[in-house]
């Protein structure tokens, strides 16, 4: 426990002046915007269990599906990674980040865009593609909010003091570029009016089905992946204290991973109209793409070596590891899954959702939350966090919600998917859609309470930060430290 | 060793790092991509497939607009148990003048690609209304408020005119009369004339008085439109002759 305690502090004392102004403001960003769209996320599962939880029109689940998605993924995720990278290019290039006029734009041009993308998805205003659901006007403006983002992140770059740059740099680097690529390839449309919220894509049917998965199977491999790794790479030697385990394999992993992953998407479209030998190319890239994915994780993992001890009483990086662990699992199940005729089985299911649930949750989660832990001390400049104890609670429950999550929309997924296919001894087949939907209702029910779990732990974790910041330390947990650092805390 | 003093020249020149990174992952999304924009030319209309009508497009938006697509699928792939529950699995022509498709992802309701005229109108107004009125251990959403609410139609102009510039068929003369031809099959042929209606999109143009309220043009008259014309183009039973004599 001291170890911890003492981990956190003697970093108040950086020699250039860092800018943790940004670095603040994104991080209470991240934790706001994760309870919002954990929030959104029981209310629309719990209307997957409860229809008369729909309020039409403007809270209905059809409306706010995409709210839950966008809230998690770039509200939560997104301020996670801007926080991180931020912090991290300052600490890894030795300089203080480039124009603070510009880095403060980022923080307010990409909350404005959260906003008028939500308040859109209530409107109805949507392009109706997963994850690029936000209208032409919305687009416009995160391109610009991308724009100073890169600037800033590269001027930062150019200025370094430290000749080499680090391995988390290389992937945050790669996600951002490549948001960029994918969010202007993807949204290329035509506003009937510029007065008008209202656009047509400018690619129809089976080619903008490609392009949109093109673009959203990678705003999973570049935004949920290539960014989170970055932070993987900083955060895990961090906290346990380590090198990282093999240079050659974070080289190997980095360019494999970026060049295999944009090939990936076909495989969403299996069976349908688009033409076979694109499945084909894109199942073939998802299985390949099994190695540089786990070569993350084993160079993550890999890394604790030495330090197994730390991992048994720290829950900082108790969170980090099993982040890694979910990685592991999930990019394990997205090859799987993949495979033309097990997708046959799961696709349109809800096996999808679990999977999702267990990247985002276990892995994009976890490794979020262990690097708010390590951040939030040091960024308010307190000796420790509030409670180590309360980390560990939300360790807990949190990874018991995930638990319940995933491994009931494993067996809901699977039993949909063979209902569905199931034919009695006539040859007919033998469910109405119907009664799968019924077969569902306690699978969506022990979701929620998953959920539920899961939300519980972010509010802790919240608390936590607010005692931490007004600078307290748990009573409990006070006289450790004297004894410690031989001085009262 | 020579691998990691090489990469070496990467770590240390960002700009280099970053156009070699934008290299490597636009190679993959070139090779599949482009093909497609070749075959573009070769994804014909089949059978009588047609851009939708300016009712049946104000019903899509709607569809949009309330994300039908996020429990709807319109994509019935080629298995057997599909065919056996959808009928024909989807060809690329059907959904040519979807911009963009709405293929869906999950089905936590059953495919739509096909539904048209697989239910009365009574049906599914009553449906949308309150889909557990039918339907009890239905798990959507009910819509009545699109019984009450007037489609917006003065600026279906726009919207066809915005189509007709991404390539979609629509003739001027479809763009400016957009807003009478909405009325005209809302309306239905025993109120008014659809003579025009029916010489610009066809006469197998749906054209009737969809939700009852003959007083009204209302988003559930466009979005039943939209419904009821989902997957009705192309008539496979013509097809199929055809298809049986191959091997």
């Amino acid at each position: 426990m001291t170890t911890i305690a003492s981990t956190a502090s003697g970093t108040a004392s950086a020699s250039p002046d860092y800018n943790y102004k940004v670095v603040r403001l994104f991080t209470l960003a991240t934790v706001f915007w994760g309870i919002t769209g954990f929030l959104v996320g029981i209310v629309i599962a719990a209307q997957m269990a409860f229809p008369d939880l729909n309020i039409e029109p403007y809270l209905s689940f059809g409306r706010l599906r995409p709210l839950h998605t966008s809230a998690v993924i770039f509200a939560f995720c997104g301020n996670g990674l801007f926080a991180t990278s931020y912090y991290v290019v300052q600490r890894t290039c030795g300089v203080r980040l480039w124009s603070d006029a510009l880095s403060s734009f980022t923080f307010w041009g990409y909350q404005i865009f959260i906003i008028i993308a939500g308040l859109g998805y209530v409107m109805g205003v949507t392009q109706t593609k997963e994850y690029a659901e936000p209208e032409w006007y919305a687009d416009l403006w995160l391109t610009i909010v991308w724009v100073a983002y890169l600037l800033v992140y590269m001027m930062t770059i150019v200025k370094r003091k430290e000749p080499h740059l680090y391995v988390a740099n290389w992937f945050y680097l790669a996600f951002i570029i490549t948001i960029a690529v994918l969010h202007l390839g993807n949204n290329i449309s035509l506003p009937i009016d510029l007065a008008s919220a209202k656009s047509y894509s400018a690619f129809s049917g089976v080619q903008s089905a490609l392009i949109q998965w093109w673009y959203g199977h990678n705003a999973v491999g570049f935004f949920l992946t290539s960014g989170f790794l970055g932070m993987m790479y900083y955060f895990i030697p961090k906290q346990a204290g380590r090198p990282i385990y093999s240079y050659r394999l974070s080289i190997l992993h980095f360019w494999s991973l970026i060049f295999i992953y944009i090939w990936a998407g076909p495989h969403h479209l299996h069976y349908t109209a688009l033409p076979m030998w694109v499945q084909t190319l894109g199942m073939t890239f998802s299985i390949m793409l099994w190695m540089p994915s786990w070569g993350g994780m084993i160079n993550g993992l890999m890394t604790l070596s030495g330090a197994w001890h730390k991992l048994r009483e720290d829950p900082i990086l108790q969170f980090m590891a099993i982040a890694l662990a979910f990685y592991g699992m999930a990019t394990f199940e997205g090859p799987l899954l993949s495979i033309r005729s097990v997708n046959a089985l799961s696709h349109y299911t809800d096996w999808t959702i679990g999977h999702v649930h267990a990247g985002a949750l276990g892995w994009n989660g976890f490794i979020t939350f262990g690097a708010l832990y390590y951040l939030v001390p040091r960024l308010w400049g307190r000796e420790r966090i509030y409670s180590v104890k309360l980390i560990s609670l939300h360790l807990w429950i949190a990874s018991l919600g995930i638990v319940f999550y995933i491994a009931s929309m494993w067996v809901a997924g699977i039993m949909q998917g063979l209902m569905w296919r199931s034919y009695d001894d006539m040859g007919f087949l033998e469910y109405s859609f119907v009664e799968s939907v019924m077969a569902l209702k306690p699978f969506y029910i022990l979701r929620v309470t998953g959920g539920v779990l899961y939300l519980s732990g972010a509010l802790i974790m919240a608390y936590n930060f607010w005692r931490t910041i007004r600078g307290e330390v748990s009573a409990k947990e006070q006289p450790q430290i004297r004894n410690a650092q031989g001085v009262a805390a | 060793m020579s691998l990691v003093e090489k990469h070496q020249k990467l770590e240390r020149n960002s700009v280099i790092l970053l156009i070699a990174t934008t290299i490597a992952v636009l190679i993959g999304g070139v090779v599949e991509i482009i093909p497609l924009f070749r075959t573009e030319t070769q994804i014909k209309p089949v059978g009588d497939i047609r851009p939708y009508t300016p009712l049946e497009l104000a019903g899509q938006n709607i569809y949009v607009r309330e994300g039908c697509h996020t429990c709807h699928s319109q994509q019935i792939r080629s298995l057997r148990d599909e065919v056996v529950r959808y009928g024909h699995y989807s060809i690329p022509a059907e959904s040519m003048y979807d911009h963009p498709f709405l293929w869906g992802s999950k089905r936590t309701g059953p495919d739509l690609a096909r539904v048209g005229g697989k239910y009365s109108d009574d049906w599914h107004v009553a449906h949308l209304k309150e889909p557990r009125d039918l339907v009890p251990e239905s798990v959507m959403p009910s819509y009545s408020f699109l019984m009450k609410k007037g489609a917006k139609i003065d600026d279906l102009g726009s919207h066809l005119k915005a189509l007709q510039s991404l390539g979609v068929p629509y003739t001027d003369e479809m763009v400016e009369l957009a807003q009478q031809d909405a009325i005209a099959q809302a309306t239905g042929e025993a109120r008014t004339d659809t003579s025009g209606l029916a010489e610009r999109y066809g006469e197998k143009v749906n054209a009737r008085d969809f939700d009852g309220q003959p007083h009204i043009v209302s988003e559930m008259d466009a979005l039943v439109a939209y419904l009821q014309v989902l997957g009705t183009f192309v008539d496979f039973d013509a097809i199929k002759d055809v298809e049986d004599e191959a091997p």
